[in-house]
């Protein structure tokens, strides 16, 4: 099996690699990837969004349905995780069980010095998870990068104070619920456009709701609505999967 | 010489997409298995964003300011090809949402037969029926 694996794993590479003398060269500006639309979202995406950064603007403009099904992607792995830990576990688990009772957990010995620089890390994380948000229009950044940092520094609480402390204040009951808020939040924005008379997530329809702003504008406005849907998401998908895979689903004993 | 130049990156990538696909293919473990999967989507990953270079362009955020003064000559040569940053932005994100549900399945998995070994696994699933 290993030998068949081996040979399976060099016929694959050495297709590719003879694939790969087809290739246009590395760095080269005359390549056919750079060619054709990207010259065209690099020339005009700013006179038409008025984002610099064209990242967000191909992300949450011209390719606004792929970002869209992405965050349904990502509040699907969310809901999966539920599913599959949550669940009662099944009869030969059961048994196992009876036979060797868990024992109970403990609760971990308190460290004054990581809960201090906890308390101390906790509130920057979040701002800069806020700027990334708000500031990824001009520099590198986004809903999907806000949503991971904002996700990351909940999970940096589960970790220096223990599971429990940190879901008594941030509830299983809150952050289901805003895994599918998000993703309601980024439709929902759609379909106002769609009730505006514009198309499914065509920005300009909202400029009924924003009156006095260029077309230009309200379509940098939008891109950051839908941004902070996609924030909610994924923080709180990521801390999910966190909570339930660090407590086998649980959510009794953290790390 | 200029011929390693143009696509020894290439080489790159498939050397790492091999290692991730005889783990995918060859380890019994299924952690292993699923670093096996990870790193051959880092090697996916790799590859996209290394399309979008071009020789003497920069990051793809436009040098305009914040609406002070006319907006400068824009010509494409300028600024990378964005589209490989904005697909793989979301494919990383996506990644980890899907490595988070295969961990949960291997956990329940874990939890049911007490095992991570997929041989160990398929007996215990063949001697029950």
């Amino acid at each position: 099996m290993k030998r068949f694996a081996l040979l399976f794993t060099f016929l694959v590479g050495g297709l590719l690699l003879w694939g790969s003398t087809d290739f246009p060269d590395w760095n080269d500006p005359e390549s056919p990837a750079s060619t054709y639309v990207s010259n065209l979202y690099i020339t005009q995406a700013y006179e038409k969004t008025h984002v610099p950064n064209l990242v967000s603007a191909i992300l949450a403009d011209y390719r606004n349905y792929d970002t869209m099904f992405e965050t349904t992607v990502v509040f699907t792995a969310g809901t999966a995780i539920f599913l599959i830990l949550r669940l009662p576990l099944g009869p030969l688990a059961r048994r196992r069980n009876t036979e060797h009772p868990e024992a109970e957990p403990q609760t971990l010995p308190r460290d004054p010095i990581l809960e201090m620089a906890c308390r101390v890390l906790f509130p920057p994380t979040h701002l800069f998870g806020l700027y990334v948000l708000t500031h990824g229009h001009y520099s590198p950044g986004g809903g999907f990068q806000a949503g991971v940092i904002l996700g990351a520094s909940f999970i940096l609480l589960a970790i220096a104070f223990d599971l429990r402390a940190t879901l008594s204040r941030l509830p299983e009951g809150l952050f289901k619920p805003l895994t599918a808020l998000g993703v309601a939040f980024y439709v929902g924005i759609g379909v106002v456009c769609l009730l505006l008379g514009k198309n499914f997530l065509d920005y300009e329809g909202l400029r009924a709701i924003f009156s006095g702003i260029s077309p230009q504008m309200i379509r940098s406005h939008g891109i950051l609505l839908v941004e902070c849907g996609v924030t909610v998401t994924v923080s709180a998908v990521i801390f999910a999967i966190y909570t339930n895979l660090v407590s086998r689903g649980n959510h009794r004993e953290g790390l | 010489m200029n011929f390693i130049e143009s696509s020894f990156i290439y080489w790159f990538f498939v050397i790492l997409l091999m290692i991730g696909l005889y783990g995918a293919i060859a380890k019994v473990n299924l952690v292993k298995k699923l670093i096996g999967l990870t790193i051959f989507q880092t090697a996916i990953i790799l590859f996209y964003v290394s399309i979008g270079q071009k020789k003497g362009a920069g990051i793809p955020i436009l040098d305009v300011g914040h609406g002070h003064g006319p907006p400068p000559e824009i010509t494409a040569a300028q600024y990378i090809n964005p589209l490989p940053h904005v697909l793989m932005l979301t494919a990383i994100v996506v990644g980890v949402a899907t490595v988070g549900v295969a961990l949960a399945v291997i956990q329940r998995l874990y939890a049911e037969y007490g095992t991570v070994e997929e041989d160990e696994i398929l007996e215990m699933i063949v001697t029950r029926e």
